[in-house]
């Protein structure tokens, strides 16, 4: 009973974000990546926010910001490591089924897995969602980037702005606590201000220090707040990032 | 470095993270500063991603249809609008103003 609703909530997730793999597919393409670099990295990489953020790097900078898009995208895949941490016991059984889980470990198949309460519903919930999902980025990947490829120049449709508001909808849902708001903000003036004078990557990167010195001192914390890791609750069911 | 190589590298070392939280004994997160850290490297980064995505031109910073766009991408991620609608709200803005010429 609770593994069917488990299974309904999974696909429901993996619909939803499978839609958006489209705009990742026309983003890549618009950014000078060819058709089938976009498709390894939905197939390969599967992780949205570093995926986003890679194709993003190398439209800015083009192939001298290599470096800085790779580092911007391994960066944000670091986020991974804790769910891969979380999921580590609700997957369970041979070291096989680990190592298998691995690559579908997302924010949203974590998010759907640990809202569960039953033990076998949250495995159901996890597999469901993170092979549903990677089929269905697969295939809106390639779609996108077929369509990307047919549009011509990127700006007249405004992609370039889709690209802001993509980061920007990933971004909403982790904005809830004061600390996370502060540095979000504190991020975007440095990566502006340092936009002119750093080869396009490096603002990013640097704006990526701000995290590090207010986690490490935890300054503008909630009172009474520990920080610590949050659970994506609602992340999938509005717009998490695979 | 050749754009494939970017791509594969990249796509390595972030199935490799997703790996390497499988190994490592959960204790450590309950620790709060790595997972801390972790969390708000997230935001820093998609921060500093839309800041430089809306602004940026190569080395420059201007302010042209994007900024409107993500004007409207906010209002819309404030009604809870889903992924796809506030993406392609935005596109259609910069787009809709840039046909017009209100904006470059």
């Amino acid at each position: 009973m609770q593994a069917r609703r488990a299974t309904r909530e999974g696909l429901g997730v993996a619909l939803a974000t499978s839609a958006y793999g489209v705009s990742f597919g026309a983003l890549a393409v618009a950014s000078g990546l060819d058709v089938w670099q976009t498709c390894v990295l939905s197939l390969l990489m599967f992780t949205g926010g570093s995926q986003f953020a890679f194709v993003g790097v190398i439209g800015a900078g083009g192939l001298a910001a290599i470096p800085a898009a790779i580092a911007s995208a391994s960066l944000l895949g670091v986020r991974n490591v804790a769910y891969a941490m979380r999921m580590a016991p609700v997957i369970g059984g041979p070291v096989w089924r680990r190592a298998a889980a691995a690559q579908f470990t997302i924010d949203e198949s974590t998010a759907v897995a640990l809202a569960q309460t039953a033990p076998r519903a949250r495995q159901v919930g996890f597999w469901v969602t993170g092979i549903g999902i990677y089929v269905g980025w697969a295939l809106s990947t390639l779609i996108g980037a077929l369509l990307g490829d047919l549009l011509g120049d990127p700006r007249a449709y405004g992609l370039d702005a889709a690209a802001a508001a993509a980061f920007l909808a990933l971004l909403w849902p982790r904005l809830r606590e004061r600390q996370a708001i502060v540095v979000g903000i504190a991020a975007a003036v440095v990566a502006t201000l340092l936009t002119p004078v750093l080869m396009p990557g490096l603002p990013v990167l640097i704006a990526a220090l701000v995290a590090i010195v207010v986690g490490v001192f935890n300054w503008f914390a909630a009172p009474g707040s520990t920080g610590g890791f949050v659970e994506p609750d609602d992340v999938p069911e509005r717009e998490g990032l695979p | 470095m050749t754009l494939w190589n970017a791509v594969l590298l990249a796509s390595i070392v972030c199935v490799g993270l997703k790996a390497i939280g499988y190994l490592i004994p959960p204790k450590v997160l309950e620790a709060p500063r790595p997972a801390r850290v972790a969390d708000l490297l997230t935001v820093a980064l998609l921060a500093a991603l839309v800041a430089v995505q809306a602004l940026g031109v190569g080395q420059g910073v201007v302010v042209d249809a994007r900024v409107p766009a993500l004007v409207v991408a906010a209002g819309l991620l404030l009604l809870r609008a889903p992924f796809l609608v506030v993406v392609v709200a935005a596109a259609a803005t910069a787009a809709v103003l840039r046909l017009w010429g209100w904006a470059a």
